[in-house]
């Protein structure tokens, strides 16, 4: 330990630094305050929305074979291997080839090009002659990736939203914590940011092998149009799109017709350029269906070949969802669906009822506290009343300075760590009584109070800290809230209660020869 | 068990010159150091009373079927609304009639019949949660829009829960192993089992409490009990202290009058503490507004009853496990 000044001038130092950086939190400052930053407040105090969101993890998988499988068509068809089906059953795609013969062929072609696959030939099988299944590698990398690319993406669409300070949060191993300060309605927010907005572009079945809505033919499925449930269109789209929404780089809003609504313009990179301009070209005078999300937004005819790279969609949209559609294309789609598993919204008022009586509680609970230790203690009451007085501001001022939440349950541990706080002075005190009681003089039994106290302190206080960790480990938004105020409280604790209540009795005896103590 | 005295009898004659022209030290004392209570002569009456505490919990919850599960665990809907003027529950029951929704329950949270919470049950299947917009529009067509202020809307899908209470149930057995595992290393063993136990037997009357007042068990709850956990722990970990230091210089006395004299010194420290933390809960408590209720409430009987657990719950434990050791050597 260092000289008294020395020791005082850090306390000293802490007090004014915590009062400067929560001066902001509760008035108006200067220009010239050193610290304008207010503590944060959790949601519950604030208002705002939280929202916690499941990726489907196993249908980004799902849907990385589907794609795979596509691209293996493609190579296929291109390296002239003569007839051939990929059929995906799970995440399992078996290969049947007319010419059997081809089949070294192809698997070196395969392993080639799909260094995430691990390839098995079966040879007796009529199921298949080749089946591919993705490396457990690349499932785990999809894995971790779809949350992390989910995040990305949501965050995207929230900026361009335009919600003050919104936070995302990956949690667990699967699951997004958002939470929308100040938006009080959720339900334009939820829609834009939970949507999957996955965009195909598929052609419309025709001729006798599409089949009927009853029974589809082999390669067609039915999709829903938009409109009621009761009274929605269905159509016949072929099973594989001819491209997907990826390819879009940007997406506007332009003014449609009278009776069409607002509109979405899109860009294609050059690949889908490529895509688009090729299958327009080759099935000019059929119709083209737009997909999102499952639901056939329009099925317009292809009347001459685009190959500009630029295209529309049009679907009866009013001003807001066009303006949301353009900003879920542009930011694309997420590499799984998301399942909306919890929806918390806190109004303004609630928040400030909150902390009206947060702060009731902890005047009341601190007032009774303060006037207990005088009462009791006399002069050593109240060094430790001054101890908490300084306490409380070093929490506060830890919040302020290191960018902690304050929620409600925080009030409440802020409110609790004064009730417990006092304990060290307790037990200090108690010690110095006792040796008092044994006749020691003032100054050695302060000596002994303090040095014989600490080891009951430090136990005391380490358990209540591991049980903040635990609960910071368990909890999330508010209770995290709570667990942080224990832990920081508690080494405010120890700093005021213990190390500058010291202080103030070793600068007392430093000054007198001979001291007397009131406890 | 023989009682005795627990004098704090000085050892040694003043260490300090001059000390003795000084008067002998007068303090404000609620509770004098030298009161000697026979606390290890009391316990098996207090282990008694335990049990009755303990079993009338276990009782509850098994006639209520367990706990009174907020939103947090059970999923469900939950919308909060204020009015300017005081409303009653048939007419806010009747504004909800006509929507299609399961096990609804209003109940009134304010002190004049304004502030109500509505309660859902969570749809059978685990699609969407809607039941939010079913009340709003309910109350609207009833109410008018704006007549009302909503204060908080809730919705939990039924999954949470489950993976909430499995997490929650393991982080306390968690923290109780670990304050039992920090006691043992400090001390010796047999306080750790003792500690451990007294942290159980401190959960288990707080459940149980809960249970009887049927009061909201919700994630505020789970943070009441780990800080319990932790809180109650404390006056173990004093009295503990106090018994090694006597064993050290009254190597002479029987155990149990080493326990006694400990607990008697350590009683006014151990009652001004719990004190002090069970003055601001109670604040909590009566002050601190519906979101808090249930979180003061548990922290309330938690503190209580660690306080009483740490004198006659844990410290009999470890005079019991003594004496087992005794008898084998």
């Amino acid at each position: 330990m260092g000289s008294v000044e020395g020791r005082a001038i850090f306390f000293i130092g802490l007090i004014i630094a915590s009062l400067v950086v929560i001066t902001p939190t509760f008035t108006e400052v200067p220009p010239w305050w050193p610290w304008k930053a207010p503590m944060r407040l959790g949601l519950d105090l604030q208002g705002g929305t939280h929202l916690l969101y499941q990726v489907e993890i196993d249908q980004a998988i799902d849907n990385t074979v589907e794609r795979i499988s596509r691209d293996i068509e493609r190579e296929l068809r291109d390296a002239n291997v003569g007839a051939f089906t990929v059929d995906r059953t799970g995440r399992t795609l078996n290969i049947k080839l007319a010419n059997r013969d081809k089949r070294g062929e192809v698997r070196r072609l395969l392993e080639d090009r799909f260094t995430n696959l691990s390839l098995s030939e079966s040879s007796g099988s009529d199921a298949a002659d080749l089946t591919l299944e993705l490396k457990p590698a690349e499932v785990l990398r999809i894995r971790q990736g779809a949350v992390e690319q989910a995040l990305d993406i949501m965050r995207n669409r929230i900026d361009q939203f335009g919600v003050a300070e919104p936070t995302l949060q990956a949690q667990g191993d699967d699951q997004i914590v958002v939470q929308l300060p100040g938006i009080q309605d959720p339900g334009r927010a939820k829609e834009l940011i939970g949507r999957t907005a996955l965009l195909e572009f598929r052609l419309l079945a025709e001729g006798p092998q599409a089949g009927t809505i009853q029974a589809p033919g082999a390669g067609v499925v039915v999709m829903p149009g938009q409109g009621d449930a009761g009274g929605r269109t269905q159509y016949l789209v072929e099973k594989r799109p001819i491209m997907t929404g990826e390819v879009i780089t940007d997406a506007r809003v332009q003014p449609g017709s009278a009776t069409e609504g607002m509109a979405v313009d899109f860009v294609l990179d050059a690949r889908g350029a490529k895509l688009f301009g090729d299958a327009t070209t080759e099935h000019v005078k059929r119709r083209l269906a737009i997909v999102l999300d499952g639901y056939v937004q329009s099925a317009p005819e292809i009347r001459e070949p685009i190959t500009g790279g630029r295209g529309q969609i049009t679907g009866r949209f009013n001003f807001t969802e066009a303006q949301d559609l353009a900003n879920v294309l542009r930011n694309g789609a997420l590499p799984a669906p998301l399942k909306l598993l919890e929806e918390r919204t806190v109004g303004p008022s609630l928040g400030k009822d909150s902390i009206r009586q947060g702060s009731l509680s902890f005047l009341v609970g601190s007032l009774a506290v303060v006037a207990f230790m005088i009462f009791y203690y006399r002069g050593g009451g109240i060094i430790a009343d001054l101890a908490l007085i300084m306490n409380v501001l070093l929490l506060l001022g830890a919040f302020a300075a290191f960018g902690f939440t304050l929620t409600m349950p925080g009030i409440a541990g802020i409110v609790l760590t004064v009730g417990m706080a006092v304990d060290a002075n307790v037990l200090i005190l108690e010690r110095v009584r006792e040796e008092l009681r044994l006749g020691k003089s003032a100054r050695a039994s302060i000596e002994a109070g303090y040095d014989r106290a600490w080891s009951a302190i430090l136990d005391s206080n380490v358990t209540t800290f591991l049980s903040g960790l635990i609960l910071f480990q368990f909890g999330s938004g508010p209770i995290r809230g709570f667990a942080v105020t224990l832990c920081l409280g508690i080494l405010t604790t120890i700093a005021s209660a213990v190390f500058a209540t010291r202080v103030v009795y070793d600068w007392r005896a430093s000054r007198r020869r001979l001291l007397t103590v009131s406890v | 068990m023989k009682g005795t005295s627990g004098t704090a009898a000085p050892a040694k004659p003043p260490a300090e010159k001059g000390a003795g022209q000084q008067p002998p030290p007068k303090f404000l004392e609620l509770i004098p150091p030298d009161l000697g209570i026979d606390f290890v002569g009391l316990s098996p009456r207090m282990l008694l009373l335990s049990s009755i505490f303990i079993l009338m919990g276990l009782a509850s919850m098994f006639y209520r079927g367990g706990f009174n599960y907020g939103i947090d665990f059970a999923g469900g809907t939950l919308v909060q609304v204020r009015f300017p003027q005081s409303t009653s529950i048939t007419d806010i029951r009747g504004a909800l009639e006509g929507e299609d929704l399961r096990g609804v329950s209003v109940q009134d949270v304010g002190k004049d019949s304004r502030e109500f919470q509505i309660r859902v049950q969570a749809e059978a299947s685990e699609a969407t949660i809607e039941s939010a917009n079913k009340v709003k529009k309910g109350l609207q067509a009833k109410f008018g829009e704006g007549s009302y202020d909503v204060l908080r809307v809730e919705e939990v899908g039924p999954k949470v829960g489950k993976q909430l209470w499995r997490d929650a149930s393991l982080s306390i057995l968690f923290a109780t192993l670990i304050m039992g595992a920090y006691i043992a290393i400090r001390f010796d063993f047999r306080y750790g089992i003792a500690a451990a136990a007294a942290l159980v037997h401190d959960v288990l009357i707080t459940l149980g409490a809960i249970s009887l007042w049927n009061i909201e068990f919700d994630l505020t709850t789970v943070a009441a009990l780990l800080t319990i956990v932790g809180f109650s722990v404390n006056d173990t970990v004093i009295i503990s202290d106090r018994i090694r230091e006597t064993m050290k210089t009254r190597r002479k006395e029987p155990f149990a009058t080493i326990i006694n004299i400990a607990l008697n010194e350590t009683l006014s420290r151990t009652v001004i503490n719990s004190g002090t933390a069970i003055i601001v809960t109670a604040a909590l408590f009566f002050l601190g507004g519906s979101v808090v209720h249930s979180f003061a409430f548990a922290l309330l009987v938690g503190f209580i009853i660690g306080t009483y657990s740490s004198i006659f719950v844990s410290t009999p434990i470890v005079l019991w496990l003594e004496g087992r050791r005794a008898k084998r050597a």
